[in-house]
């Protein structure tokens, strides 16, 4: 049933208009009865933070997102998958992420929106650094175990 | 051979740069081997790569455990445990 979804993968500086992404996938078709969308946004941390630095790997950002994408399109009956990731410098209130999932019944497609955000958050290259709001400077965000967690939850259902 | 190390994040600010080419010296190879070496190339490097389990590693663009055989590789880069999301 993956057979011909070809997701779409974009890392770009730039902002996403997250209506524009969902009709890009539903424009012109009638067999998707299920779309979800997760975005990821930029915290201020109770106004501590002024910005977040996102530095990422070139070509390999783009490659693993694809990868776990390819593993989303094979696990589950997708008609549609978008994954968009910013970098460079990223004000509170703004978007970070996008994941755009479509699928004929609701549950393919919260899981797989689910599974990809859980992959992309411990094995797309990206690091995020902390702009504070004072001016001092911030450290790098540190990696949570319970990300880890999160995407090793995936592989004992297998 | 001619490898690239690139590096990311606070292993790219402790380092000092952010890539470059290297002869690999012989004997040089798994990761673990490599991390070795490099930790032992100045005091960026030592700060950099202090414990060395927690570096994750992409040779030509893909990740891999430190036990990985690097012959081959073109690019190898270091990095800390990933943020993005």
């Amino acid at each position: 049933m993956s057979g011909g979804v070809l997701p779409v993968v974009r890392i770009q500086r730039q902002d996403f208009d997250v209506a524009a992404e969902i009709a890009r996938l539903t424009q012109g078709r009638a067999d998707i009865g299920a779309v979800v969308t997760f975005s990821g946004l930029c915290r201020d941390e109770q106004g501590a933070l002024s910005a977040l630095e996102l530095e990422h790997y070139p070509g390999m950002a783009e490659a693993e997102i694809a990868r776990i994408a390819a593993e989303a399109v094979e696990r589950w009956p997708l008609q549609g998958l978008t994954a968009i990731h910013r970098h460079g410098k990223i004000a509170p209130g703004e978007n970070i992420v996008l994941v755009v999932t479509a699928s004929v019944h609701r549950q393919a497609a919260f899981e797989a929106a689910n599974f990809l955000m859980d992959y992309l958050k411990s094995r797309a290259p990206f690091w995020k650094k902390e702009h504070r709001a004072d001016g001092s400077e911030g450290g790098w965000v540190e990696a949570k175990e319970a990300d880890d967690e999160a995407a090793g939850r995936w592989k004992s259902s297998d | 051979m001619t490898t690239r190390l690139i590096y990311f994040a606070w292993v790219r600010e402790r380092i000092g740069m952010p890539e470059e080419d290297v002869d690999l010296p012989a004997g040089i190879e798994t990761v673990a081997d490599l991390l070795r070496w490099l930790k032992s190339r100045g005091e960026g490097y030592e700060h950099a790569l202090q414990y060395p389990d927690v570096i994750r590693v992409a040779i030509n663009q893909e990740h891999v455990e430190h036990r990985e055989k690097i012959a081959g590789a073109r690019e190898i880069a270091l990095f800390p445990p990933m943020t993005g999301g």
